[in-house]
Protein backbone atom coordinates (compact mmCIF):
# COMPACT_ATOMS: atom_id res chain seq x y z
CA UNK A 1 0.00 0.00 0.00
CA UNK A 2 1.22 3.51 -0.99
CA UNK A 3 1.56 6.45 1.23
CA UNK A 4 -1.48 7.75 -0.91
CA UNK A 5 -3.72 5.13 -0.38
CA UNK A 6 -3.17 4.56 3.24
CA UNK A 7 -4.23 8.48 3.53
CA UNK A 8 -7.42 7.88 1.56
CA UNK A 9 -8.28 4.72 3.98
CA UNK A 10 -7.09 6.93 7.29
CA UNK A 11 -9.51 9.34 5.75
CA UNK A 12 -11.68 6.48 5.51
CA UNK A 13 -11.77 5.59 8.97
CA UNK A 14 -11.88 9.32 10.01
CA UNK A 15 -15.70 9.43 8.38
CA UNK A 16 -16.69 6.04 10.34
CA UNK A 17 -16.03 7.80 13.53
CA UNK A 18 -17.32 10.79 12.88
CA UNK A 19 -20.48 9.02 11.79
CA UNK A 20 -20.11 7.25 15.09
CA UNK A 21 -19.91 10.46 16.98
CA UNK A 22 -23.66 11.37 16.45
CA UNK A 23 -24.04 8.75 19.02
CA UNK A 24 -22.62 11.04 21.84
CA UNK A 25 -24.13 13.96 19.64
CA UNK A 26 -24.43 16.05 16.80
CA UNK A 27 -21.40 18.02 15.93
CA UNK A 28 -19.92 19.66 12.78
CA UNK A 29 -17.80 16.38 11.90
CA UNK A 30 -21.31 14.33 12.03
CA UNK A 31 -22.44 17.19 9.76
CA UNK A 32 -19.34 16.47 7.47
CA UNK A 33 -19.42 13.32 6.91
CA UNK A 34 -23.30 12.83 6.41
CA UNK A 35 -23.22 15.60 3.59
CA UNK A 36 -20.04 13.71 1.87
CA UNK A 37 -21.93 10.63 1.82
CA UNK A 38 -24.90 12.37 0.16
CA UNK A 39 -22.67 14.23 -2.54
CA UNK A 40 -20.40 11.11 -3.46
CA UNK A 41 -23.78 8.86 -3.51
CA UNK A 42 -24.78 11.57 -6.31
CA UNK A 43 -22.14 12.00 -7.73
CA UNK A 44 -21.08 8.16 -8.29
CA UNK A 45 -24.73 7.73 -9.74
CA UNK A 46 -24.85 10.77 -12.60
CA UNK A 47 -21.45 9.48 -13.58
CA UNK A 48 -22.44 5.62 -13.73
CA UNK A 49 -25.81 6.24 -15.25
CA UNK A 50 -24.14 7.84 -18.20
CA UNK A 51 -21.00 5.53 -18.84
CA UNK A 52 -23.32 2.14 -17.63
CA UNK A 53 -27.33 3.44 -19.28
CA UNK A 54 -26.75 6.78 -21.55
CA UNK A 55 -23.89 5.98 -23.41
CA UNK A 56 -24.33 1.82 -24.79
CA UNK A 57 -28.15 2.17 -24.98
CA UNK A 58 -28.73 5.43 -26.49
CA UNK A 59 -25.22 7.04 -27.81
CA UNK A 60 -23.86 4.10 -29.08
CA UNK A 61 -26.90 2.65 -30.84
CA UNK A 62 -27.08 6.10 -32.59
CA UNK A 63 -24.03 6.83 -33.47
CA UNK A 64 -23.86 5.90 -37.45
CA UNK A 65 -26.21 8.32 -37.69
CA UNK A 66 -25.23 11.83 -38.05
CA UNK A 67 -26.09 14.94 -36.19
CA UNK A 68 -27.02 17.27 -39.06
CA UNK A 69 -29.87 14.66 -39.63
CA UNK A 70 -30.67 14.56 -36.33
CA UNK A 71 -29.82 10.71 -36.27
CA UNK A 72 -32.91 9.87 -38.11
CA UNK A 73 -30.42 8.02 -40.56
CA UNK A 74 -29.07 6.17 -37.88
CA UNK A 75 -29.75 2.18 -38.12
CA UNK A 76 -31.74 2.52 -35.21
CA UNK A 77 -33.68 5.39 -35.23
CA UNK A 78 -36.28 4.28 -32.96
CA UNK A 79 -34.14 4.89 -30.86
CA UNK A 80 -35.06 8.58 -30.73
CA UNK A 81 -38.27 8.37 -29.08
CA UNK A 82 -37.10 7.25 -25.94
CA UNK A 83 -34.58 10.32 -26.34
CA UNK A 84 -37.38 12.15 -27.28
CA UNK A 85 -39.30 11.44 -24.25
CA UNK A 86 -36.68 11.83 -21.69
CA UNK A 87 -35.85 15.44 -23.21
CA UNK A 88 -39.49 15.99 -22.38
CA UNK A 89 -38.77 15.34 -18.45
CA UNK A 90 -36.63 18.23 -18.19
CA UNK A 91 -39.65 20.67 -19.35
CA UNK A 92 -40.54 20.33 -15.61
CA UNK A 93 -37.97 23.12 -15.09
CA UNK A 94 -40.45 25.84 -16.93
CA UNK A 95 -43.54 26.91 -15.55
CA UNK A 96 -44.72 27.39 -19.40
CA UNK A 97 -44.03 23.72 -21.03
CA UNK A 98 -43.86 21.52 -17.63
CA UNK A 99 -47.26 20.10 -18.78
CA UNK A 100 -45.11 18.51 -21.37
CA UNK A 101 -43.53 16.11 -18.83
CA UNK A 102 -46.46 14.38 -17.66
CA UNK A 103 -46.36 12.07 -21.31
CA UNK A 104 -42.86 10.55 -20.59
CA UNK A 105 -44.38 9.82 -17.11
CA UNK A 106 -47.56 8.49 -18.05
CA UNK A 107 -45.77 6.55 -20.36
CA UNK A 108 -43.22 5.13 -17.48
CA UNK A 109 -46.34 4.28 -15.40
CA UNK A 110 -48.37 2.99 -17.72
CA UNK A 111 -46.25 0.40 -18.62
CA UNK A 112 -44.90 -0.02 -14.99
CA UNK A 113 -48.45 -0.52 -14.04
CA UNK A 114 -49.02 -3.39 -17.16
CA UNK A 115 -45.80 -4.81 -16.33
CA UNK A 116 -45.92 -4.98 -12.50
CA UNK A 117 -49.84 -6.08 -11.66
CA UNK A 118 -50.15 -9.48 -13.50
CA UNK A 119 -46.81 -10.33 -12.23
CA UNK A 120 -46.97 -9.42 -8.89
CA UNK A 121 -50.75 -10.24 -8.43
CA UNK A 122 -49.69 -13.95 -9.56
CA UNK A 123 -46.24 -14.07 -7.97
CA UNK A 124 -46.50 -12.28 -4.38
CA UNK A 125 -50.12 -12.73 -4.07
CA UNK A 126 -51.31 -16.08 -5.49
CA UNK A 127 -49.00 -18.25 -4.76
CA UNK A 128 -48.02 -17.35 -1.39
CA UNK A 129 -52.15 -17.89 -1.00
CA UNK A 130 -51.36 -21.48 -3.28
CA UNK A 131 -48.86 -22.75 -0.48
CA UNK A 132 -50.70 -21.86 2.45
CA UNK A 133 -53.36 -23.75 0.91
CA UNK A 134 -51.82 -26.78 0.50
CA UNK A 135 -52.90 -29.77 2.36
CA UNK A 136 -51.38 -30.50 5.31
CA UNK A 137 -48.06 -33.37 4.94
CA UNK A 138 -48.79 -35.76 7.53
CA UNK A 139 -46.52 -37.70 6.43
CA UNK A 140 -43.83 -35.91 7.18
CA UNK A 141 -45.32 -34.02 10.03
CA UNK A 142 -42.38 -33.44 12.18
CA UNK A 143 -39.53 -32.76 9.55
CA UNK A 144 -39.03 -33.79 5.77
CA UNK A 145 -36.03 -35.65 6.73
CA UNK A 146 -36.41 -36.80 10.42
CA UNK A 147 -37.00 -34.99 13.15
CA UNK A 148 -36.60 -31.29 12.67
CA UNK A 149 -39.14 -28.93 14.07
CA UNK A 150 -37.79 -26.04 12.86
CA UNK A 151 -38.11 -27.34 9.28
CA UNK A 152 -40.06 -24.80 7.59
CA UNK A 153 -41.66 -27.26 5.08
CA UNK A 154 -42.34 -30.07 7.46
CA UNK A 155 -46.40 -30.19 8.79
CA UNK A 156 -46.18 -28.90 11.45
CA UNK A 157 -44.72 -25.20 10.37
CA UNK A 158 -47.85 -25.84 7.24
CA UNK A 159 -50.07 -25.77 10.04
CA UNK A 160 -48.87 -23.32 12.35
CA UNK A 161 -48.40 -20.84 9.38
CA UNK A 162 -52.18 -22.04 8.32
CA UNK A 163 -53.53 -21.29 11.80
CA UNK A 164 -51.22 -18.40 12.46
CA UNK A 165 -52.09 -16.38 9.10
CA UNK A 166 -56.22 -17.07 9.66
CA UNK A 167 -55.79 -15.33 13.26
CA UNK A 168 -53.90 -12.84 12.06
CA UNK A 169 -56.44 -11.91 9.39
CA UNK A 170 -59.43 -11.90 12.09
CA UNK A 171 -57.50 -9.14 13.99
CA UNK A 172 -57.77 -6.97 11.01
CA UNK A 173 -61.72 -7.89 10.92
CA UNK A 174 -62.79 -4.71 12.22
CA UNK A 175 -66.27 -5.13 11.84
CA UNK A 176 -67.72 -7.25 14.65
CA UNK A 177 -66.08 -6.77 18.27
CA UNK A 178 -63.75 -8.83 18.92
CA UNK A 179 -65.01 -10.55 21.99
CA UNK A 180 -65.71 -14.24 22.82
CA UNK A 181 -64.14 -16.76 20.46
CA UNK A 182 -63.50 -14.44 17.93
CA UNK A 183 -61.67 -12.37 20.33
CA UNK A 184 -59.31 -14.84 21.34
CA UNK A 185 -58.92 -15.63 17.71
CA UNK A 186 -58.04 -12.31 17.13
CA UNK A 187 -55.65 -12.48 20.39
CA UNK A 188 -53.62 -15.21 18.62
CA UNK A 189 -53.41 -13.25 15.38
CA UNK A 190 -51.64 -10.40 17.24
CA UNK A 191 -49.64 -12.84 18.85
CA UNK A 192 -48.68 -14.49 15.58
CA UNK A 193 -47.83 -10.77 14.54
CA UNK A 194 -45.53 -9.73 17.26
CA UNK A 195 -43.71 -13.27 16.98
CA UNK A 196 -43.28 -12.30 13.37
CA UNK A 197 -41.84 -8.23 14.37
CA UNK A 198 -39.76 -10.01 16.84
CA UNK A 199 -38.19 -11.85 14.29
CA UNK A 200 -37.75 -8.87 12.68
CA UNK A 201 -36.40 -6.77 15.66
CA UNK A 202 -34.16 -9.86 16.07
CA UNK A 203 -32.63 -9.68 12.72
CA UNK A 204 -32.46 -6.03 12.70
CA UNK A 205 -30.07 -5.89 15.96
CA UNK A 206 -27.52 -8.39 14.34
CA UNK A 207 -27.71 -6.18 11.01
CA UNK A 208 -26.52 -3.22 13.27
CA UNK A 209 -24.48 -4.97 15.11
CA UNK A 210 -22.99 -6.61 11.91
CA UNK A 211 -21.71 -2.88 10.63
CA UNK A 212 -20.17 -1.80 13.89
CA UNK A 213 -18.30 -4.91 13.49
CA UNK A 214 -17.21 -4.56 10.15
CA UNK A 215 -16.11 -0.98 11.22
CA UNK A 216 -13.86 -2.74 13.78
CA UNK A 217 -12.62 -5.16 11.39
CA UNK A 218 -11.73 -1.84 9.51
CA UNK A 219 -10.08 -0.15 12.11
CA UNK A 220 -8.15 -2.76 12.75
CA UNK A 221 -7.11 -3.45 8.99
CA UNK A 222 -6.06 0.73 8.82
CA UNK A 223 -3.74 -0.06 12.93
CA UNK A 224 -2.05 -2.95 11.45
CA UNK A 225 -1.30 -1.72 7.88
CA UNK A 226 -0.33 1.42 10.29
CA UNK A 227 2.25 -0.36 11.87
CA UNK A 228 3.23 -3.13 9.78
CA UNK A 229 7.01 -2.66 8.59
CA UNK A 230 7.38 -6.15 6.86
CA UNK A 231 4.92 -4.69 3.73
CA UNK A 232 7.23 -4.19 1.10
CA UNK A 233 5.59 -0.40 0.63
CA UNK A 234 5.81 0.57 4.01
CA UNK A 235 6.13 3.93 4.92
CA UNK A 236 7.68 5.93 7.76
CA UNK A 237 4.76 8.08 7.39
CA UNK A 238 1.96 5.33 8.31
CA UNK A 239 2.70 5.78 11.65
CA UNK A 240 2.52 9.36 12.18
CA UNK A 241 -0.56 9.75 10.26
CA UNK A 242 -2.31 7.04 12.80
CA UNK A 243 -1.30 8.82 16.07
CA UNK A 244 -2.22 12.48 14.02
CA UNK A 245 -6.15 10.63 13.63
CA UNK A 246 -5.55 9.71 17.58
CA UNK A 247 -4.58 12.67 19.01
CA UNK A 248 -7.61 14.68 17.15
CA UNK A 249 -9.70 12.16 18.71
CA UNK A 250 -8.17 12.60 22.49
CA UNK A 251 -8.34 17.08 21.84
CA UNK A 252 -11.92 16.87 20.87
CA UNK A 253 -12.59 14.88 23.56
CA UNK A 254 -10.91 16.91 26.41
CA UNK A 255 -12.33 19.98 24.73
CA UNK A 256 -16.06 18.15 24.86
CA UNK A 257 -14.92 17.60 28.65
CA UNK A 258 -14.09 20.98 29.12
CA UNK A 259 -16.85 22.04 27.49
CA UNK A 260 -19.12 20.06 29.69
CA UNK A 261 -17.77 21.03 33.11
CA UNK A 262 -18.42 24.59 32.60
CA UNK A 263 -21.69 24.29 31.05
CA UNK A 264 -23.98 26.77 32.76
CA UNK A 265 -25.88 25.22 35.64
CA UNK A 266 -29.36 23.84 35.01
CA UNK A 267 -32.06 25.74 36.14
CA UNK A 268 -35.40 24.52 37.69
CA UNK A 269 -38.34 24.61 35.79
CA UNK A 270 -41.15 26.79 38.30
CA UNK A 271 -44.17 24.09 38.75
CA UNK A 272 -46.98 24.48 36.24
CA UNK B 1 -34.00 6.44 44.27
CA UNK B 2 -34.43 3.02 43.68
CA UNK B 3 -32.14 0.91 41.83
CA UNK B 4 -34.00 -0.30 39.01
CA UNK B 5 -35.64 3.67 38.77
CA UNK B 6 -32.47 5.31 37.92
CA UNK B 7 -31.81 2.41 35.67
CA UNK B 8 -34.66 3.82 33.54
CA UNK B 9 -33.82 7.70 33.80
CA UNK B 10 -29.68 6.02 32.90
CA UNK B 11 -28.21 7.61 29.70
CA UNK B 12 -28.55 6.18 26.79
CA UNK B 13 -25.28 6.90 25.40
CA UNK B 14 -23.39 4.40 28.59
CA UNK B 15 -25.45 1.39 26.92
CA UNK B 16 -23.64 2.70 23.78
CA UNK B 17 -20.37 2.92 25.38
CA UNK B 18 -20.44 -0.48 26.64
CA UNK B 19 -21.76 -2.36 24.00
CA UNK B 20 -19.09 -0.50 21.75
CA UNK B 21 -16.40 -1.65 24.55
CA UNK B 22 -17.46 -5.01 25.14
CA UNK B 23 -17.41 -5.27 21.20
CA UNK B 24 -13.92 -4.17 20.22
CA UNK B 25 -12.88 -6.52 24.26
CA UNK B 26 -13.92 -9.43 22.72
CA UNK B 27 -13.19 -9.06 18.58
CA UNK B 28 -9.52 -9.26 20.45
CA UNK B 29 -9.79 -12.46 22.47
CA UNK B 30 -9.40 -15.47 20.85
CA UNK B 31 -11.59 -18.01 20.62
CA UNK B 32 -14.03 -19.88 17.80
CA UNK B 33 -17.88 -19.37 18.49
CA UNK B 34 -19.84 -23.30 16.98
CA UNK B 35 -21.61 -22.52 14.07
CA UNK B 36 -25.14 -24.06 13.28
CA UNK B 37 -25.65 -23.96 9.55
CA UNK B 38 -29.41 -23.82 8.46
CA UNK B 39 -31.08 -25.90 5.91
CA UNK B 40 -31.63 -22.69 3.50
CA UNK B 41 -28.21 -21.64 3.38
CA UNK B 42 -27.04 -25.23 3.50
CA UNK B 43 -29.54 -25.84 -0.13
CA UNK B 44 -27.69 -22.48 -1.67
CA UNK B 45 -23.99 -24.18 -0.87
CA UNK B 46 -25.20 -27.97 -1.87
CA UNK B 47 -26.72 -26.69 -5.36
CA UNK B 48 -23.43 -24.30 -5.93
CA UNK B 49 -21.41 -27.80 -5.08
CA UNK B 50 -23.35 -30.25 -7.20
CA UNK B 51 -22.94 -28.63 -10.45
CA UNK B 52 -20.95 -29.72 -13.30
CA UNK B 53 -17.53 -27.89 -14.23
CA UNK B 54 -18.32 -24.71 -17.09
CA UNK B 55 -21.82 -24.52 -15.72
CA UNK B 56 -23.13 -20.90 -15.11
CA UNK B 57 -24.38 -19.16 -12.32
CA UNK B 58 -25.59 -15.51 -12.40
CA UNK B 59 -24.88 -13.82 -9.61
CA UNK B 60 -26.35 -10.32 -8.65
CA UNK B 61 -24.96 -7.95 -6.31
CA UNK B 62 -27.46 -5.95 -5.80
CA UNK B 63 -26.38 -3.96 -3.09
CA UNK B 64 -24.26 -0.79 -1.93
CA UNK B 65 -21.07 -0.02 0.17
CA UNK B 66 -24.17 0.87 3.00
CA UNK B 67 -24.23 -3.16 2.80
CA UNK B 68 -20.71 -4.51 2.65
CA UNK B 69 -20.78 -5.63 6.09
CA UNK B 70 -23.26 -8.85 5.93
CA UNK B 71 -23.47 -8.97 2.27
CA UNK B 72 -19.64 -8.80 0.66
CA UNK B 73 -18.37 -11.90 3.21
CA UNK B 74 -21.46 -13.57 0.96
CA UNK B 75 -19.56 -12.67 -2.51
CA UNK B 76 -16.41 -13.48 -1.44
CA UNK B 77 -17.28 -16.62 -0.38
CA UNK B 78 -19.67 -17.74 -3.08
CA UNK B 79 -17.78 -15.99 -5.58
CA UNK B 80 -14.62 -17.78 -4.49
CA UNK B 81 -16.51 -21.69 -4.17
CA UNK B 82 -17.34 -21.01 -7.85
CA UNK B 83 -14.66 -20.17 -9.38
CA UNK B 84 -12.61 -22.91 -7.63
CA UNK B 85 -14.62 -25.44 -8.74
CA UNK B 86 -14.73 -24.21 -12.18
CA UNK B 87 -17.74 -22.43 -12.38
CA UNK B 88 -18.71 -19.53 -14.85
CA UNK B 89 -19.97 -16.59 -13.05
CA UNK B 90 -22.37 -13.26 -14.94
CA UNK B 91 -22.18 -10.81 -12.57
CA UNK B 92 -24.69 -7.88 -12.66
CA UNK B 93 -24.82 -5.06 -9.96
CA UNK B 94 -28.33 -3.71 -10.24
CA UNK B 95 -28.16 -0.94 -7.06
CA UNK B 96 -27.01 2.29 -8.21
CA UNK B 97 -23.74 2.67 -6.51
CA UNK B 98 -22.82 -0.77 -5.90
CA UNK B 99 -20.43 -1.58 -9.89
CA UNK B 100 -17.24 0.00 -8.86
CA UNK B 101 -17.48 -1.73 -5.09
CA UNK B 102 -18.03 -5.22 -7.20
CA UNK B 103 -15.13 -4.55 -9.68
CA UNK B 104 -13.41 -4.26 -6.74
CA UNK B 105 -14.25 -7.36 -4.89
CA UNK B 106 -14.14 -9.37 -8.56
CA UNK B 107 -10.18 -8.48 -8.97
CA UNK B 108 -9.62 -8.96 -4.81
CA UNK B 109 -11.05 -12.86 -5.35
CA UNK B 110 -9.40 -12.90 -8.61
CA UNK B 111 -6.10 -12.28 -7.00
CA UNK B 112 -6.96 -14.33 -4.53
CA UNK B 113 -7.57 -17.73 -6.68
CA UNK B 114 -3.61 -17.11 -8.09
CA UNK B 115 -2.54 -18.79 -4.78
CA UNK B 116 -3.67 -22.82 -4.29
CA UNK B 117 -5.73 -23.52 -1.23
CA UNK B 118 -7.44 -26.46 0.30
CA UNK B 119 -11.03 -26.83 1.86
CA UNK B 120 -13.02 -29.68 3.28
CA UNK B 121 -9.77 -31.59 2.50
CA UNK B 122 -9.57 -31.24 -1.46
CA UNK B 123 -6.32 -29.10 -2.59
CA UNK B 124 -7.54 -26.75 -5.59
CA UNK B 125 -4.93 -25.56 -7.66
CA UNK B 126 -3.78 -21.71 -8.23
CA UNK B 127 -5.91 -20.70 -11.25
CA UNK B 128 -6.21 -17.42 -13.32
CA UNK B 129 -9.19 -16.25 -13.75
CA UNK B 130 -9.87 -14.53 -17.02
CA UNK B 131 -12.41 -11.41 -17.69
CA UNK B 132 -14.63 -12.94 -20.37
CA UNK B 133 -13.72 -16.62 -19.86
CA UNK B 134 -14.74 -17.13 -16.52
CA UNK B 135 -16.87 -14.13 -15.66
CA UNK B 136 -18.66 -11.60 -17.26
CA UNK B 137 -19.21 -8.65 -15.66
CA UNK B 138 -22.12 -6.82 -16.87
CA UNK B 139 -22.72 -3.60 -14.43
CA UNK B 140 -25.42 -1.48 -13.71
CA UNK B 141 -28.73 -0.52 -15.41
CA UNK B 142 -31.48 1.32 -14.50
CA UNK B 143 -35.02 -0.02 -13.62
CA UNK B 144 -34.06 -3.17 -12.32
CA UNK B 145 -37.63 -4.72 -13.14
CA UNK B 146 -37.14 -3.68 -17.08
CA UNK B 147 -33.43 -5.14 -16.50
CA UNK B 148 -34.48 -8.58 -15.20
CA UNK B 149 -37.24 -8.87 -17.75
CA UNK B 150 -35.05 -8.20 -20.63
CA UNK B 151 -32.04 -10.57 -19.44
CA UNK B 152 -34.84 -13.18 -19.60
CA UNK B 153 -35.20 -12.58 -23.64
CA UNK B 154 -31.35 -11.99 -23.86
CA UNK B 155 -28.54 -10.54 -21.92
CA UNK B 156 -27.57 -8.42 -25.29
CA UNK B 157 -30.91 -5.79 -24.58
CA UNK B 158 -30.29 -4.44 -21.32
CA UNK B 159 -26.32 -5.04 -21.89
CA UNK B 160 -25.21 -4.49 -24.91
CA UNK B 161 -21.77 -4.15 -23.97
CA UNK B 162 -19.82 -5.55 -20.40
CA UNK B 163 -19.00 -2.88 -17.58
CA UNK B 164 -15.63 -2.69 -19.05
CA UNK B 165 -17.43 -1.16 -22.33
CA UNK B 166 -16.46 -4.73 -24.23
CA UNK B 167 -19.84 -5.71 -26.77
CA UNK B 168 -20.89 -9.09 -25.12
CA UNK B 169 -20.44 -10.99 -28.45
CA UNK B 170 -17.03 -10.52 -28.53
CA UNK B 171 -16.55 -12.62 -25.15
CA UNK B 172 -16.05 -15.58 -25.76
CA UNK B 173 -17.94 -17.33 -22.51
CA UNK B 174 -21.31 -15.16 -23.80
CA UNK B 175 -21.15 -16.96 -27.68
CA UNK B 176 -23.91 -19.43 -26.97
CA UNK B 177 -25.44 -17.79 -24.10
CA UNK B 178 -28.43 -15.79 -24.91
CA UNK B 179 -30.71 -15.46 -21.90
CA UNK B 180 -31.66 -17.41 -18.22
CA UNK B 181 -31.86 -20.93 -19.80
CA UNK B 182 -28.45 -21.11 -19.60
CA UNK B 183 -27.62 -20.26 -16.35
CA UNK B 184 -28.05 -22.98 -13.90
CA UNK B 185 -29.14 -20.62 -11.16
CA UNK B 186 -29.51 -17.06 -10.12
CA UNK B 187 -28.36 -16.02 -6.81
CA UNK B 188 -29.27 -12.60 -5.72
CA UNK B 189 -27.52 -10.51 -3.27
CA UNK B 190 -29.75 -8.02 -2.08
CA UNK B 191 -30.10 -4.88 0.14
CA UNK B 192 -33.06 -3.54 -1.02
CA UNK B 193 -36.04 -4.08 -3.20
CA UNK B 194 -34.59 -5.49 -5.75
CA UNK B 195 -34.86 -8.62 -4.20
CA UNK B 196 -38.78 -8.50 -4.91
CA UNK B 197 -38.23 -7.97 -8.68
CA UNK B 198 -35.83 -11.23 -9.30
CA UNK B 199 -39.37 -12.79 -7.23
CA UNK B 200 -41.94 -11.29 -9.33
CA UNK B 201 -39.86 -10.68 -13.20
CA UNK B 202 -36.81 -13.27 -12.66
CA UNK B 203 -38.40 -16.46 -11.17
CA UNK B 204 -42.19 -15.64 -11.30
CA UNK B 205 -41.70 -15.13 -15.28
CA UNK B 206 -38.87 -17.51 -16.08
CA UNK B 207 -38.58 -19.84 -13.59
CA UNK B 208 -35.15 -20.40 -12.71
CA UNK B 209 -33.77 -21.82 -9.31
CA UNK B 210 -33.57 -17.99 -7.19
CA UNK B 211 -31.28 -18.23 -4.23
CA UNK B 212 -31.49 -15.20 -1.83
CA UNK B 213 -28.56 -13.38 0.22
CA UNK B 214 -30.29 -10.72 2.08
CA UNK B 215 -29.30 -8.73 4.84
CA UNK B 216 -30.30 -9.10 8.27
CA UNK B 217 -33.47 -6.64 8.23
CA UNK B 218 -34.78 -8.23 5.29
CA UNK B 219 -34.29 -11.73 6.10
CA UNK B 220 -37.86 -12.28 7.85
CA UNK B 221 -40.03 -10.88 5.55
CA UNK B 222 -38.91 -13.13 2.70
CA UNK B 223 -39.19 -16.86 4.15
CA UNK B 224 -42.71 -16.52 3.10
CA UNK B 225 -41.06 -16.68 -0.33
CA UNK B 226 -39.05 -19.96 1.02
CA UNK B 227 -41.83 -21.94 2.40
CA UNK B 228 -43.75 -21.50 -0.58
CA UNK B 229 -41.07 -22.59 -3.10
CA UNK B 230 -40.55 -19.51 -4.89
CA UNK B 231 -37.03 -19.29 -3.18
CA UNK B 232 -34.62 -22.35 -3.63
CA UNK B 233 -32.96 -21.56 -0.56
CA UNK B 234 -31.97 -18.15 1.71
CA UNK B 235 -29.09 -16.41 3.28
CA UNK B 236 -29.64 -14.13 6.48
CA UNK B 237 -27.16 -11.38 6.86
CA UNK B 238 -24.15 -11.95 8.21
CA UNK B 239 -24.53 -15.42 10.33
CA UNK B 240 -26.07 -16.82 7.31
CA UNK B 241 -22.55 -15.55 5.37
CA UNK B 242 -20.88 -17.14 8.29
CA UNK B 243 -22.56 -20.22 7.96
CA UNK B 244 -21.31 -20.73 4.31
CA UNK B 245 -17.88 -19.91 4.92
CA UNK B 246 -18.48 -22.69 7.46
CA UNK B 247 -19.84 -25.11 4.88
CA UNK B 248 -16.92 -24.08 2.00
CA UNK B 249 -14.44 -24.20 4.66
CA UNK B 250 -13.39 -20.44 4.02
CA UNK B 251 -13.19 -18.66 7.42
CA UNK B 252 -13.65 -15.02 6.44
CA UNK B 253 -14.74 -11.67 7.79
CA UNK B 254 -18.06 -12.99 8.86
CA UNK B 255 -17.07 -16.44 10.56
CA UNK B 256 -14.84 -13.42 12.36
CA UNK B 257 -17.45 -11.67 13.32
CA UNK B 258 -19.43 -14.19 15.25
CA UNK B 259 -17.54 -14.13 18.12
CA UNK B 260 -18.48 -10.06 18.35
CA UNK B 261 -22.27 -11.00 17.65
CA UNK B 262 -22.59 -13.65 20.07
CA UNK B 263 -21.42 -11.38 23.64
CA UNK B 264 -23.22 -8.18 21.48
CA UNK B 265 -26.34 -9.97 21.22
CA UNK B 266 -25.89 -11.44 24.99
CA UNK B 267 -25.99 -7.67 26.17
CA UNK B 268 -28.53 -6.58 24.54
CA UNK B 269 -30.88 -9.19 25.53
CA UNK B 270 -29.42 -8.45 29.33
CA UNK B 271 -30.46 -4.85 28.43
CA UNK B 272 -34.09 -5.55 27.63
CA UNK B 273 -34.43 -7.58 29.99
CA UNK B 274 -33.18 -5.15 32.83
CA UNK B 275 -35.32 -2.49 31.04
CA UNK B 276 -38.67 -4.49 31.04
CA UNK B 277 -38.09 -4.93 34.48
CA UNK B 278 -37.43 -1.60 35.60
CA UNK B 279 -40.04 -0.67 33.66
CA UNK B 280 -42.52 -2.70 35.34
CA UNK B 281 -40.91 -2.32 38.55
CA UNK B 282 -41.43 1.40 38.75
CA UNK B 283 -44.94 1.08 37.15
CA UNK B 284 -45.99 -1.50 40.49
CA UNK B 285 -44.69 0.95 42.83
CA UNK B 286 -46.70 3.98 41.48
CA UNK B 287 -49.72 1.65 41.36
CA UNK B 288 -48.86 1.22 45.18
CA UNK B 289 -49.10 5.06 46.02
CA UNK B 290 -45.34 5.37 45.73
CA UNK B 291 -43.86 8.26 43.73
CA UNK B 292 -45.24 9.31 40.55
Amino acid sequence: MTFGMYLWMTFGIFGTLAIFSFLYKDNPFYKFAEHLVVGVSAGYFVIILWHNGLTPNLFQRLADGDWYFLFLNSSRPEYLIPAFLGALMWTRFSQQYSWLSRWPMAMYIGIATGMAVPLEMANRINKQLFAMMNPIDFEHFFGTAGFDLLDPTSGLSQLIVFVGAMCALIYFYFSKAHEGIFGRVAKIGIYTLMIGFGASFGYTVMARISLFINRIQAIEAWRMVGFDNTNENYHSGFPIVFWVLMLGIVVYAIVEIVQYRNRPPETKQPAA
Amino acid sequence: MQFFERLMMMDRRWVFLFLAAVCFFTYYVEYDVPIYVEPETERIYTFIDSLPEGDIILLAIDYDPNSMAELHPMTYTIVEHAWRKNLRLIITALSQNGPGMADQAIRDISDSLAMPATYNGVEYPAREIVNGEDYVFLGYKPYYALVILGMGQDFRLPFPNDYYGTPLDSLPMMRRVVNYDHVACVISLSSGTISDGWISYGQGRFGFPLFFGLTGVMTAQYYPFYGSGQLSGLMGGMLGAAQYEFLADNYGLARDAMKVQLPAHVIIILFIIMGNVGYFASRRRERLGGVS
